[in-house]
């Protein structure tokens, strides 16, 4: 049993990691296309409209894998979770059939038109298609925000008679306070993927000294984008999502800082690894009464420390979910250093020439990802033991009937076909890159 | 209120059968039809704008399983979990095919992506049969409401059957021809040149096997699942929906014949429609029959969601629905000229 639970634990989380690469960079993009598309037609100004086509053949690129492994995500929960989707259903059922219905029609509908219609329906058709695109992917990310909401804290619900959750209020599930700062925090971590992306590759340009009108387009519009969604990041979505976290899940926030013991005046640390014996945090650098200040915004409040939780409410893995917050918070910091410093030689006009802050954008294209997963895998194995916070534990919905050999075969089978696809991911990115933003080349080769 | 969302059930999924089943019958027919690159490109561009939209129709229906019957979402999904992995990659190789194929100029990299688009549009096409055929058919429903089929046992129906065996081979099979005739009168309809003349000269013998296949098939599900054909007689108005369906199935060749290929394509769209139709209201109340004993079978009163979701999902589905399919349709009407060689 333990085994077929991991299993399928393993299953979920790989699927839905290598998932997630894919959706951050083109609800990203789409903000950013968007962007340049309205500048386009406003301004009446074909460079900005060549930019865009450039990143939409990107952005076709990803859309592609991004739909081919979200659709394994909808059919797992009936799969390998199916007790608890015969649980919640109720609820979450809603919530993704909301997604399907309302946002991905639209996202999939607009980006045909997008993609291959600018023939068709003109400039101005290409301008809605383009936003609409963008309004289509930012509602998917928040019905499935939603989603997640609801399994880290569940409002809007009853339990009914024969033990299942039921809707009780829509318009509570969709406004539930923990989906409001998780949206936030989500949407301004997928549009530093891509303002990270766009800047990176203009960058990379420059370096080169290839399409330097067009680099200096992606290099601006991805600084500043990136700047702003770096600051919000931290403040107020991060720090608003903490303090719910110290709010209603009190065991995780202790993991999520490695806090063994409850104390007045708690120490925030930025480095130490979690020995789980001698239950403490090894080599700690830290900056005294700084985490109760940050949650309770008293120097001297008590943060309650993993010893006021019996260990089976504690999460199944405190050291995954320590440092998965850690890279989240510590990439977080960097971004708002390279971003603001960016942004700074922008004002000064000094970094279209400046080689080493070049060097630093286009190096730090990877980290955005590297810190979006982090902060899933914080959020998702710091929800453990539960599936549905307070409510329903992770081991009750696991589909035991299915046997292991079936649940790892699927695995070994998504481990392989997704190691292909990242390849073939990297190449077809990698050549458009190397081909660049030539002009009056097809938005899309059909 | 289950009746209800029955009926939009059964609604998505003929949708997505008609919508996804002229793409999966291109993408079938592709090698055969298309003979050298630039007709390749030709079907291409008949369903690339298209086809995206078309498979959310998919999304669409589980969605609407999931949270209208949630018992039964679970129940089949985890039952049926081999096959539906094996469709869940099925549909990453065809949609990266579709998408990827005209990346390169490579011959030798378009015809590996050529092949793996027709060869999972045929799969696709009958494992959604064989999924038909297995709901059908009846599965190992116990008593603790859960199951699990394995892929195939030694194909002769009874207690331990599989997934497969030679009734849901033949639904299979059947499907396989019902889409191929779909793409066929697609491809006729919405391409001119070579490639439609070919797919005119192919879609009157794929209509014939497509038409024996289906009595032959009918005949035996009647034998094999007599709750259907009961189902039907029980209200005589529901045989109204097999009746359509034996008018649209004879329509689609006068039309053919006619000339008038999107009339033709009506017809076989709406005969699909129609099989679906007569499959849900020979099966209704039953959802998912148990071939263990017909009273572990679930119903829709047993799996559906309770009141208060469904009232909700009342008030925004119709809407959703509504506009996805005013997407559908616009879309549709965009590309709807003939595309030249």
């Amino acid at each position: 049993m333990g085994d077929l639970l991991l299993i399928h634990r393993l299953h979920f989380g790989f699927t839905l990691v290598f998932h997630y690469l894919f959706p951050q960079l083109t609800m990203g993009l789409a903000l950013l296309i968007a962007l340049l598309e309205s500048l386009s037609y406003w301004k009446k100004d074909e460079a900005l409209h060549e930019a865009a086509r450039f990143w939409a053949r990107v952005f076709g690129i990803n859309f592609v894998i991004g739909v081919v492994t979200g659709i394994p995500m909808e059919f797992q929960f009936g799969t390998n979770w199916a007790p608890f989707s015969r649980y919640a259903g109720g609820v979450i059922g809603q919530t993704l059939a909301l997604e399907g219905v309302f946002a991905f029609f639209a996202e999939s509908t607009f980006l045909g038109l997008f993609l291959y219609g600018e023939g068709r329906i003109g400039r101005k058709g290409t301008w809605a298609a383009a936003v609409l695109v963008f309004v289509g992917s930012w509602l998917s990310g928040y019905f499935i925000t939603a989603t997640n909401a609801f399994m880290q804290h569940p409002v809007g619900y009853a339990v009914d008679a024969s033990g299942k959750l039921a809707m009780v209020s829509l318009w509570q599930v969709l406004t539930n306070p923990w989906l409001v700062w998780e949206y936030a925090h989500v949407m301004t971590g997928a549009t530093q993927t891509g303002a990270f992306a766009m800047a990176g590759v203009g960058a990379l340009y420059l370096l080169q000294g290839r399409f330097e009108a067009q680099a200096r387009t992606f290099v601006r519009t991805g600084v500043l984008v990136g700047a702003l969604a770096s600051v919000l990041q931290i403040f107020p979505s991060g720090d608003a999502q903490g303090r719910l976290v110290a709010q209603h899940q009190p065991a995780t926030l202790a993991a999520l800082e490695g806090l063994f013991r409850s104390a007045p005046g708690a120490p925030l640390a930025f480095v130490g690894q979690p020995d789980m014996q001698r239950r403490r945090l090894d080599n700690p650098i830290e900056l005294g009464h700084a985490l109760s200040f940050l949650t309770w915004r008293r120097w001297t409040a008590r943060v309650e420390g993993l010893d006021a939780f019996p260990v089976e409410d504690w999460p199944t893995n405190v050291p995954l979910v320590y440092y998965a917050y850690h890279v989240m918070v510590g990439l977080g910091t960097f971004f708002i250093a390279i971003q603001l410093g960016a942004a700074f030689l922008l004002w000064r006009r000094k970094l279209f020439a400046s080689r080493p802050m070049l060097w630093v954008l286009l190096l730090a294209i990877p980290f955005p990802y590297v810190a979006n997963t982090a902060g899933w895998v914080a959020a998702e194995a710091g929800r453990q033991p539960w599936l549905v916070h307070g409510l329903y534990r992770t081991p009750q919905g696991a589909s035991y009937h299915v046997s292991s050999g079936n649940a790892l075969f699927s695995l070994l089978g998504f481990t392989g076909a997704y190691a292909l696809l990242a390849i073939l991911f990297l190449f077809l990115v990698g050549r458009e890159l190397a081909r660049g933003p030539v002009e009056g080349a097809p938005a899309h080769e059909g | 209120m289950g009746t209800l969302f029955f009926c939009f059930l059964a609604f998505l999924l003929a949708a997505y059968v008609v919508l996804d089943g002229y793409d999966l019958g291109t993408g079938m027919l592709h090698l055969g039809l298309a003979r050298d690159d630039a007709e390749r490109r030709q079907l291409l561009r008949t369903i690339g704008p298209l086809w995206d939209g078309n498979e959310v129709y998919l999304v669409a229906s589980g969605g609407t399983l999931f949270f209208a019957f949630p018992e039964l979402y679970a129940v089949s999904f985890s039952g049926f979990y081999l096959p539906l992995m094996i469709v869940l990659w099925l549909l990453i190789v065809r949609g990266v095919s579709i998408e990827v194929r005209s990346h390169l100029l490579s011959p030798l990299w378009r015809q590996a992506f050529d092949v793996g688009f027709s060869a999972s549009s045929g799969l696709l096409a009958f494992f959604l049969g064989v999924a038909i055929g297995n709901v059908v058919r009846g599965v190992p429903v116990g008593a603790d409401r859960w199951f699990l089929q394995p892929l195939w046992t030694d194909f002769r129906l009874g207690k331990e059957t599989g997934i497969l065996d030679w009734y849901t081979v033949l639904v299979g099979t059947t499907a396989t021809f019902v889409l191929a005739e779909q793409g066929a009168l697609w491809i006729a309809w919405r391409t001119a040149g070579a490639v439609r003349e070919r797919a005119l000269a192919l879609a009157t013998p794929v209509w014939a096997v497509s038409a024996v296949l289906t009595v032959v098939m009918s005949g035996v599900t009647f034998l094999v699942q007599p709750h259907i054909p009961a189902g039907l007689v029980r209200e005589p108005w529901r045989l109204l929906f097999p009746a359509a369906g034996v008018a649209a199935l004879l329509a689609a060749p006068l039309a053919i014949r006619r000339g008038q290929e999107g009339a033709a394509f009506a017809a076989w769209s709406a005969f699909l429609a129609l099989l679906l139709a007569s499959v849900a209201a020979g099966l209704y109340p039953v959802l998912l029959p148990s071939s263990l004993d017909p009273r572990l079978s679930l119903t829709v009163e047993e799996v559906r969601a309770a009141d208060g979701a469904l009232r909700l999902g009342l008030v925004w589905w119709p809407l959703a629905i509504g506009i996805a399919l005013a997407y559908t349709a616009y879309v549709h009407r965009r590309f709807s000229e003939r595309v030249a060689p």
